[in-house]
């Protein structure tokens, strides 16, 4: 469905790599995400896709079809939603719907059971300005817009940047939806938790891809056992662990910090907690724990 | 079609819901009007005047009479010395001196001329030239009403006729200039503005990742300000004739033919800039420099063309502006046809392709 | 006791008749990593706005470093620092030129600002690059060295507004490791975040649902209140039940 050979983008005349020989496959139907922090050239991948932006190097296509040859095919083919939410912020709900409806040769009418579900959420508000609506509804609208002529490849690029928690929920939930009927997603996120939510994902750094896997296989694929700590004090604990001889890595995680120890002997983990003890940390907790996506990112981003 | 009509319509909410662009949109017209009409006006009234009546005699006090009835005139006191003059000169409280040789009547009546003195102080040398034109004027009039008087047999009198423009009003001047102006700002600000805008908001992306066709996407952006500048040209068109007072003496149809091609030239113009830079700042910027500036130098309305120095006067040949204001002055005022501005309208189609295939040339169908 | 730095009482701000922040009323301590969760319209970012003397309450009363949020905004903007994920450094200005600057800005004097910024540059390891714009530098580094510049007077109180957004995971965990050295040097920070992850590094946390704020504790008090497994969960738990839809 979506193949890259070797993709590469630079910037100010080649002074800047944001994209470098990447290459990965998306299957039909696939939902696909593609993992890094801004900067890592997710959305310059995503714009040479929707043939808005060519490559310096290297082959893609989509649906079969060459990114620079068959731009014209392709864009009438793929749904795309950028990473501002691209609405038109003084043209009401209703009237955003209607007019990339129409731009796509369309009617609302002709789709409408496959943004249904969605629009349903927003219909209330339908005479309200774009721009007047929350962080959340603007992403439902948009992706309303983006599926509204019923495209067999979905281009998201970072659609739950700067949304709460709710509204990320409720928006994978659609794509989950989405994919049942058929529609190849690609996704891209910031957000490693979200990781998981796709089937398979590309983990991108600096432009260059670390890892592509499911979900399940890169954390199959952490190389050691990771282990999560906990005391009293979590900024002191953080600042003793690294001094400890045997602790290879350590960083903080969320209400532990995770580590990962330089031998693993059945010995390190009462020794490493006598030695917390004698620095005077009270209930400590230490436990080996299934590594998260980010714990991946981290190790991969440090090798 | 319907596309492109959704677009155009899409178009018009935009216009019509920022009041920032609907103020500039019809806002400027008439402020425009209102500025050069009776701001920047280069008709001359109240200049402060001072009559030396050496004579002070009845010729010259019904001359002087004249001067002080007068509108362009203010009479500041009669009772000076040449040497008051020149200092009332140098610290600008007056404009003109007339001065009046001792005998002054008798040696008109006697001779049947006389000589006059008028001293203009000619810093601004076009003001100087008008008011001692004033002078002639109120000169001539007296004259001629006592040769009435004497009813001597004849008189060859010198008769000056004012073409096209007879009571020297400077709105013939400057309305056809204002509609250039207008027009280039408005439609270059416009497009550029609402194209750069699109790219700003990320909408363009989505715009050009449809099957819609780019230039379609430009098309249907001129639609609406191609309307929104004849709108305007009417209502200039309306208030200089209503209010202001000026004849339209040619072709409707041919007036609106010629100022559509501006708009054209100047809207292609508008879509070269927006190709050229991503910020809205930007494009307002090289559109208020690069089309206000040479807008208001090089028409012609504001300063002549030909008291400029040569390399000005060759520049002002590629402003579109100044060959469109020849023209609309040449339909509007001296209700002349096309077969009077056939080589003005050549060089504006000119510009106008030019400007439209280099536009064309270089809009992009991807982001960069 | 500890010091209060920061102190509300009924704090309202509405618009026209819209009540985008309700009575809150809340105390922070000195030192304290306070933070400040919401979801989307919640009136994170107004209430933020007057606790930092930008905008007038319609109603309640706070004081801020000890300075009253109505008569001494001057005085406040003097005794805080402030950096957002969106406006912080400038980007065609070099890491030098920008402390330099934000360093007078906050009323240094030369040496203090010769002293500060041959630290700063020290700590962060921008050596090399301190001769280069900011804006060729990686998201990372800009925000911290953002950070860096928003202490640079020594404020009593910092105020962030999702720092972290779209940093890499290590190069977040670094910012983090900047904040516990300020909170040691007893700044008081006032963070937002989307990361549930960095919630659980904060001393105590509030939540703003609908303009008010529906809970303060804890990360390790509020998940045994709301009986959840992780700070996630409670956010959902309360941000579920807001009516607020758009705002």
């Amino acid at each position: 469905m979506v193949t890259l050979e070797n993709i590469s983008k630079t910037y100010n005349e080649g002074a800047l790599t944001a994209v470098d020989k990447v290459s990965f496959e998306v299957k039909k139907g696939e939902l696909f995400g593609l993992i890094g922090p801004d900067g890592a050239g997710k959305t310059s991948i995503f714009r040479m896709l929707t043939t808005v932006l060519l490559p310096d190097g290297g082959n893609a296509s989509v649906n079969g079809l060459d990114v620079v040859t068959g731009y014209k095919e392709i864009r009438k083919q793929v749904g795309y939603m950028p990473g501002k939410f691209s609405l038109y912020q003084d043209l009401t709900v209703e009237e955003n719907l209607n007019f990339f409806a129409t731009l796509f040769n369309t009617t609302v009418k002709e789709n409408y059971d496959l943004i249904k579900e969605i629009y349903v959420q927003i219909e209330p508000f339908k005479t309200r300005k774009a721009g007047k609506l929350s962080g959340g509804m603007k992403q439902k609208l948009a992706l309303c817009c983006a599926l509204i002529h019923r495209p067999t490849v979905l281009f998201l690029d970072e659609p739950t940047t700067g949304v709460d928690t709710v509204s990320r929920k409720e928006f994978w939930d659609m794509l989950k939806r989405l994919k049942v009927q058929g529609i190849t997603i690609l996704v891209s996120t910031p957000y490693m938790d979200e990781a998981t939510l796709c089937e398979r994902i590309a983990l991108i750094q600096s432009g260059k891809i670390m890892s592509i896997d499911t979900p399940a296989a890169i954390i199959k694929a952490y190389p050691e056992p990771l282990f999560a700590v906990k005391s009293e004090k979590m900024s002191v604990l953080l600042q003793d662990l690294r001094k400890q001889e045997s602790v290879k890595s350590c960083f903080a995680f969320g209400e532990y910090h995770h580590l990962t120890f330089q031998e693993n002997s059945p010995e390190v983990q009462p020794s490493l907690r006598k030695n917390l003890e004698k620095l005077g940390h009270a209930a400590i907790e230490l436990k080996e724990i299934t590594p998260t996506i980010e714990d991946c990112f981290i190790q991969l981003m440090n090798h | 079609m319907k596309q492109f009509f959704t677009f155009v319509r899409k178009e018009f909410y935009h216009v019509f819901r920022d009041r920032k662009t609907l103020l500039m949109l019809f806002g400027l017209p008439i402020a425009q009007i209102l500025l050069f009409g009776f701001a920047l006006t280069n008709e001359i009234k109240d200049s402060k005047i001072v009559v030396v009546d050496y004579a002070n005699d009845p010729a010259s006090r019904e001359i002087t009479q004249k001067l002080a009835a007068s509108d362009q005139f203010e009479l500041q006191s009669s009772l000076m010395s040449h040497r008051e003059i020149e200092a009332a000169f140098r610290k600008g409280v007056v404009n003109l001196a007339v001065v009046f040789p001792a005998n002054f009547n008798s040696d008109l009546l006697a001779q049947n001329s006389a000589q006059i003195q008028v001293i203009a102080d000619a810093s601004d040398p076009n003001k100087a030239n008008t008011l001692t034109n004033y002078v002639n004027n109120i000169l001539r009039d007296y004259q001629q009403e006592r040769v009435n008087e004497t009813q001597l047999p004849y008189q060859i009198q010198p008769e000056i006729r004012m073409l096209y423009n007879p009571e020297l009003k400077g709105a013939t001047n400057f309305v056809p200039g204002v509609m250039a102006l207008v027009l280039v700002l408005i439609c270059v600000l416009m497009t550029s503005i609402s194209i750069v805008r699109e790219k700003e908001n990320g909408t363009m992306e989505v715009l050009l990742v449809s099957p819609f066709n780019p230039f379609l996407v430009i098309i249907s952006k001129a639609v609406p300000y191609f309307v929104l500048s004849l709108f305007n040209l009417t209502v200039i068109l309306l208030m200089s004739i209503f209010f202001m007072g000026l004849p339209f003496e040619g072709s409707l149809l041919l007036f609106y033919a010629e100022s559509s091609l501006l708009i054209i030239a100047a809207l292609s113009l508008g879509l070269l800039i927006s190709n050229s830079t991503d910020s809205q700042q930007t494009a307002m910027l090289i559109a208020l420099m690069g089309m206000m500036i040479p807008t208001m130098l090089f028409t012609g309305f504001m300063f002549p063309i030909e008291n400029m120095p040569m390399p000005l006067r060759i520049i002002s040949n590629v402003v579109p502006s100044k060959w469109y204001y020849i023209i609309v002055k040449s339909i509007m005022i001296k209700g002349l046809g096309f077969s009077a501005i056939w080589k003005e309208t050549l060089i504006l189609v000119g510009m106008t392709a030019f400007f439209l295939f280099v536009s064309f040339k270089k809009f992009k169908i991807r982001l960069a | 006791m500890q010091n209060v730095v920061i102190k509300t009482d009924k704090l309202t701000k509405k618009f026209g008749d819209f009540t985008a922040t309700d009575a809150i009323t809340f105390e922070v301590y000195e030192g304290e990593i306070f933070g400040f969760l919401g979801a989307n319209g919640a009136g994170k970012t107004t209430a933020m706005r007057m606790l930092c003397g930008l905008s007038t309450p319609t109603s309640g009363e706070a004081t801020i470093a000890g300075f009253d949020i109505y008569k001494d905004t001057e005085k406040i903007k003097a005794n805080i620092g402030y950096m957002s994920q969106k406006f912080s450094l400038y980007e065609d200005l070099t890491v030098i030129e920008n402390i330099r600057f934000f360093g007078g800005v906050y009323g240094l004097s030369d040496q203090e600002i010769k002293e500060k910024s041959d630290h700063l540059i020290d700590l962060l390891g921008l050596k090399e690059e301190s001769k280069k714009l900011v804006g060729s530098l990686p998201l990372g580094w800009k925000q911290k060295l953002a950070f860096s510049v928003a202490i640079i007077h020594d404020p009593k109180i910092v105020f962030l507004d999702e720092p972290t957004g779209g940093v890499d995971p290590v190069t977040r965990r670094q910012f983090w490791d900047l904040i516990y050295e300020a909170s040691n040097r007893g700044i008081t920070i006032f963070v937002t975040t989307h990361y549930m992850d960095e919630a659980e590094y904060c001393n105590r946390i509030s939540m703003m649902v609908d303009g008010e704020m529906k809970a303060l504790d804890t990360p390790t008090n509020l998940k045994k209140t709301y009986n959840a497994a992780s700070m996630d969960e409670v956010f959902f738990e309360l941000a579920r039940g807001a009516k607020r839809q758009a705002d």
